[in-house]
């Protein structure tokens, strides 16, 4: 049970929901960087929410199946094809044994997902699968895959029963990412937040899945330029000496000196995840309380779709 | 949640105390724990009640407060110094005004408490460095610094436990493995433990890597 990779594509690696209770070791969740579409994903094919999936970006994979599958692709629409025909996003579908899945550019976002029943089968690096790519744990040997790797099926157990097909369109508008006021909010005059606020910042080609570096508005502060050294949770975003914010992500530093002017909320991260350098978008201040809801209505609709 | 405003070593056993509380028995909902050198963030898991979990890390920090945190150990680093292993070693002599000898010497002297680990994992943030050999970081920072780097930033001193990118001034090399992947609460260095480093030869080195598999 398994596949095989014919082509690698830009960086594919090994995601699942994180390497969660080792942060106090230096040593960041990493997981999926859009990891709505990964657990929507593991819903399409009966499987448990930790199993892992295969993330690719901007460009994808291509595979042979030495077994039959049954898979759903997530996340951005990549242009993708099963043995030369198209085949949709969202939804589940059976492979048989030999066929070949080609997914090639992105049409939309950064990322897509591809998640198989039973999830993908390696060995767990302190509790995950999830490849750390910037330290090299996890995932196939810390490293992102490359032609030839072959990756194994797990076993499903059938107390979970697949969802053909979701109903809602689950496209997000990247165009606005919702933040809520950082530790260090206070350390930025009004008119430097509003800075922040009112123009649109480009994602740089230095953004990974440790941080995205943008470009826009420069943002000072009236205090020291740094803080004594704190923990960085993910999705904060710091400003650090010339004023171009950064927005830590799935493999950031646990600890940083750079002020925190706000935090991304977790319902938005997923978008986050679908930035792609060149693209432009906007901060949008929102309530902690808003946060809050917006955050339990995303985990009820993903609940929600098991029952589709 | 911060509890102090500077770096001190009070401040940092009131961490330790509760971060080992914390780690020993955890709470419902909190699925990370970040020190810091005055600070401690905790991330929560999704459905997690904000308000309810401060509600029982504050209650939490009452009990433990006046207790002593434990008794870290020394733990010694072999380090070869300078040369293709410190590549920025003369720049250390350049701002410190001491040769490279005398450089060595002062580093090697000192027991470094490890405030915490953070920014990659097992990277130790020492404190008690010696302040002649402050030395500001490169300008430019390297995209790999090799692992096993000892290396000097502004007042302080650290190890790269990992290849990854930085900005520090290397000064030496461990052929020590600091951080255990198979069992991560086991590595080397951790929080609370002093740190001596002691100057090795190019042998010395080579024997001991070979021995550790680093």
């Amino acid at each position: 049970m398994g596949l095989e990779v014919l082509r690698a594509g830009l960086q594919s690696t090994v995601q699942d929901q994180g390497r969660l209770g080792y942060a106090h070791l230096g040593v960041s969740a990493s997981g999926a960087a859009d990891n709505f579409s990964l657990r929507i994903g593991n819903i399409l094919v009966g499987n448990p929410k930790q199993s892992a999936g295969i993330e690719m970006t901007i460009i994808g994979d291509k595979y042979r199946f030495k077994s039959d599958a049954y898979i759903a692709l997530t996340g951005s629409q990549f242009e993708a094809e099963l043995d030369n025909k198209p085949i949709p996003f969202w939804q589940g579908w059976s492979i048989n044994k030999g066929q070949i899945l080609d997914i090639r550019s992105t049409k939309t976002g950064a990322r897509c997902y591809l998640c198989v029943a039973g999830g993908i089968n390696i060995e767990d690096v302190m509790g995950a699968k999830t490849t750390h790519l910037t330290s090299g744990i996890g995932g196939t040997h810390g490293r992102i895959l490359k032609k030839l790797d072959e990756l194994d099926f797990g076993t499903l157990d059938d107390s979970i029963n697949p969802v053909k097909k979701l109903n809602e369109s689950i496209t997000a508008d990247n165009k606005i990412i919702r933040v809520t006021k950082g530790i260090q909010w206070l350390w930025f005059h009004k008119k430097q937040k509003n800075k922040f606020f009112q123009h649109q910042y480009r994602v740089t080609d230095l953004s990974n899945r440790m941080g995205l570096r943008l470009i826009g508005n420069t943002i000072n502060n009236k205090k020291e330029s740094e803080i004594i050294t704190a923990g960085i949770p993910l999705g904060a975003i710091q400003i650090p000496g010339d004023g171009q914010p950064i927005i830590s992500f799935v493999e950031h530093q646990t600890t940083g000196g750079y002020p925190i002017i706000a935090n991304v909320i977790s319902a938005d991260l997923r978008k986050v995840g679908q930035l792609k350098p060149g693209d432009y978008f906007q901060f949008e201040l929102t309530s902690f309380s808003r946060a809050e809801k917006l955050k339990v209505d995303q985990e009820k609709f993903i609940h929600s779709s098991h029952h589709d | 949640m911060e509890l102090g405003h500077k770096i001190s070593e009070s401040t940092h056993k009131k961490i330790f105390t509760l971060i080992t509380h914390l780690i020993r028995n955890p709470i419902h909902g909190v699925v990370n724990i970040h020190p810091g050198y005055s600070s401690m963030l905790l991330t929560l898991d999704k459905m997690a009640n904000i308000d309810d979990t401060i509600r029982v890390v504050e209650n939490i920090l009452d009990v433990v407060q006046n207790s002593e945190p434990p008794e870290g150990k020394l733990v010694e680093v072999p380090v070869l110094y300078g040369g293709n292993y410190g590549k920025d070693i003369q720049r250390v002599v350049q701002f410190s005004k001491l040769s490279e000898g005398e450089i060595i010497q002062r580093h090697q002297t000192r027991n470094y408490l490890v405030y915490f680990l953070g920014f990659s994992p097992g990277f130790p943030y020492l404190g008690g460095m010696d302040q002649d050999l402050t030395t500001p970081r490169i300008q430019t920072p390297r995209k790999r610094v090799p692992q096993g780097s000892v290396a000097i930033a502004g007042g302080q001193t650290g190890i790269y436990p990992f290849p990854s990118p930085g900005g520090w001034n290397l000064i030496g090399r461990t052929p020590l493995k600091i951080f255990n992947i198979s069992n991560p609460q086991n590595s080397l260095i951790q929080m609370g433990d002093k740190v001596q480093f002691k100057s090795i030869s190019k042998d010395k080195y080579e024997l001991l890597k070979e021995s550790n598999g680093a």
